[in-house]
């Protein structure tokens, strides 16, 4: 189904929301993930404001729809959204990653209101996703579970592990995105440890497979609803979100050394200027 | 299964676990109760449930049973991710698997965020015999103990797994139940109180303290009992818990015994003797502790029985490592 006009653009400026409190929280810690954040915050923002069954304010509502952050590390890029929703407060985003804050580089569970699942430890999310399914199913409840992946991630051998059971048990609510931003930290994932063909990949393991541009909301946004809301389907469903990594700042599009990074104050203000579209 | 007749003692092809094991069949029974009783439990296991006996609580509640296959690491993963729901899942594999392989899927998924997951590590210490080292699990309580959050259980038969099992079930936290291969002899027939961290005191010694877990419990129990008829005054203690420990068992009993020996089939660094071991250094307790276990070493392998005598893990090896112990 084709998203309003007034849909997309409420999508789009929660990715311009994202990716401004991306770069504020990272100055308060002096290193972060600028690039793993930018690639993935369309995809948030439409599944936090376009697709997922959520309660303003009331992150613990048994019935929500889950998300897992199997990328973890581009936590700072939710950690805006969640307060946006009113589970916690936004104060809390001004003592990102300082002593005793509850927000870190990885997503903590115990100590974060709307995060559904700690990540941190790449390969795991899937499982966990794999598990809040079921448990979903065994009770007769109807909740989605979305499960963000990092394209390097899928190196990691759980995440086929999961990808079997998942298919293996029929989780139809389980839904995997890759952010298939094409890099790791050491280069290239098909350089350092190719995963293609990965839609097929998934095919093979028994999952319906589909790909967007995961920067063009009203495709992604469309495509992530029509998925969520297909109830014909026997099986969980991948999405490979074609993302650039660093999206949305000209300078980390187009340099690899910005998985993990710091801005001086230049680059700050010329980056917030382009995420903001006034430079 | 005409065949268990004929076994030899010392033999445990799995086809014989189903009826030479009581201990096990206490899990699947105990845990298919408490789904009866209205618990939200879901059984997890990895390719195992003849091993486990799990199969039986499948038979009675198969819409709590899950079979992962062998993906021990996903199965741990997807328990904490069941949790989160409101399930409580308990996950059976083999203890070398559990412990091992999924360490980090144990302490980062469900320790951390302190899900209510039980994992029960089954055919721990060297009850896998001549299966070999990789199915062996000698450094699984130091592992397990080590992990921020997560209780460490070992029952010493049956009756005690199911009790702890039973106690345990409000447990907000997770917990690490070690068991054998469910062929203990009983040590509890007559019933256990057993309560999470305290330990069971079977008499005090002024000669010396057994202070022992799991399965080698019951062999203290009888060692103890030979070396009393020899005139020695010994105590066992059944530390069912090694996490949290029971430290004012362990300083009662160095403060009446001249000696104190923690027997476990497992490594002597780590475990329960090396908690021990910390307890009494920190309150500095002079009362010398000897580590009866498996040394900094992998186990031959053998059939498991011949194991325990090799290792002097039974009886007659207690006391003769007491004997050589006080000889000194």
């Amino acid at each position: 189904m084709t998203p309003t006009a007034a849909e997309v653009a409420l999508v789009e400026e929660k990715a311009q929301l994202s990716r401004e409190e991306t770069i504020r929280l990272i100055q308060i810690a002096k290193v972060g993930h600028f690039a793993s954040a930018f690639s993935c915050a369309e995809i948030l923002a439409s599944l936090y404001y376009g697709v997922m069954r959520l309660r303003r304010g009331e992150p613990d509502w048994p019935d929500r729809d889950r998300f897992l952050f199997g990328k973890g590390h581009a936590a700072a890029a939710l950690y805006p959204l969640l307060v946006d929703w009113g589970f916690f407060d936004p104060e809390i985003l001004d003592g990102y990653t300082r002593i005793g804050n509850p927000l870190g580089d990885h997503p903590d569970m115990s100590r974060v209101p709307g995060i559904d699942f700690s990540s941190g430890s790449l390969g795991h999310a899937l499982s966990a996703g794999v598990g809040m399914a079921l448990g979903g199913r065994i009770d007769g409840r109807d909740f989605r579970v979305f499960v963000l992946l990092g394209d390097g991630e899928l190196n990691e051998g759980q995440v086929w592990e999961a990808a079997m059971s998942a298919a293996h048990h029929e989780t139809r609510n389980l839904i995997a995105i890759v952010d298939r931003n094409e890099y790791s930290l050491d280069g290239k994932v098909d350089d350092v440890l190719g995963i293609e063909p990965v839609g097929d990949k998934f095919a093979a393991f028994g999952w319906d497979v589909h790909e967007v541009d995961g920067h063009d909301v009203p495709s992604l946004l469309g495509l992530l609803r029509d998925v969520a809301e297909d109830g014909s389907r026997d099986r969980p469903a991948v999405i490979i979100a074609k993302t650039i990594k660093g999206k949305g700042v000209s300078f980390m599009e187009a340099e690899l050394g910005w998985h993990l990074g710091y801005l001086v104050p230049e680059d700050e203000a010329r980056a917030l200027a382009e995420i903001r579209g006034t430079a | 299964m005409s065949q268990t007749s004929s076994l030899h003692e010392g033999s445990w092809h799995l086809h014989t676990v189903l009826e030479q094991s009581p201990g096990l069949r206490m899990l699947a029974e105990t845990l298919s109760d408490l789904i009866d009783e209205g618990h939200p439990i879901v059984a997890c296991t990895a390719d195992l449930k003849y091993s486990n006996g799990l199969f039986r609580l499948q038979d009675r509640h198969p819409e709590r049973f899950l079979q992962f296959g062998i993906s021990e690491q996903n199965m741990v993963s997807a328990a904490a991710g069941l949790a989160t729901t409101g399930q409580l899942p308990y996950v059976a594999t083999f203890a070398s698997f559990l412990a091992l392989l999924c360490c980090e899927q144990i302490r980062t998924d469900v320790a951390y965020p302190g899900l209510p997951v039980r994992l029960i590590g089954h055919h721990a210490g060297i009850t896998l015999g001549f299966y070999g080292t990789s199915h062996h699990a000698t450094e699984d309580l130091a592992i397990m103990r080590s992990l921020a959050g997560l209780a460490v259980v070992a029952p010493a038969d049956g009756h005690a797994l199911a009790a702890a099992l039973r106690v345990t079930i409000d447990h907000p936290g997770p917990i690490y139940f070690r068991i054998g291969r469910g062929r203990d002899p009983e040590v509890y027939a007559d019933g256990i109180d057993f309560q999470l961290g305290k330990a069971i005191v079977h008499g005090s010694g002024s000669d010396l303290t057994l202070i022992a877990t799991g399965s080698s419990v019951h062999p203290s129990l009888e060692a103890a009992t030979r070396l009393r008829e020899r005139g020695l005054s010994v105590g066992v203690i059944d530390v069912h818990t090694v996490k949290p420990l029971d430290e004012e068992a362990v300083l009662a009993a160095a403060a009446t015994s001249r000696r104190l020996m923690t027997v476990e089939e497992h490594s002597i660094l780590g475990g329960l003797g090396g908690a021990v071991a910390e307890v009494l250094a920190t309150a500095g307790a002079a009362t010398p502790l000897h580590r009866h276990g498996i040394r900094d070493e992998y186990a031959v392998i053998g059939p498991p029985t011949h194991l325990y005598r090799h290792y002097r893990l039974d009886a007659d090896g207690i006391v003769a490592e007491v004997e050589e112990l006080l000889a000194r």
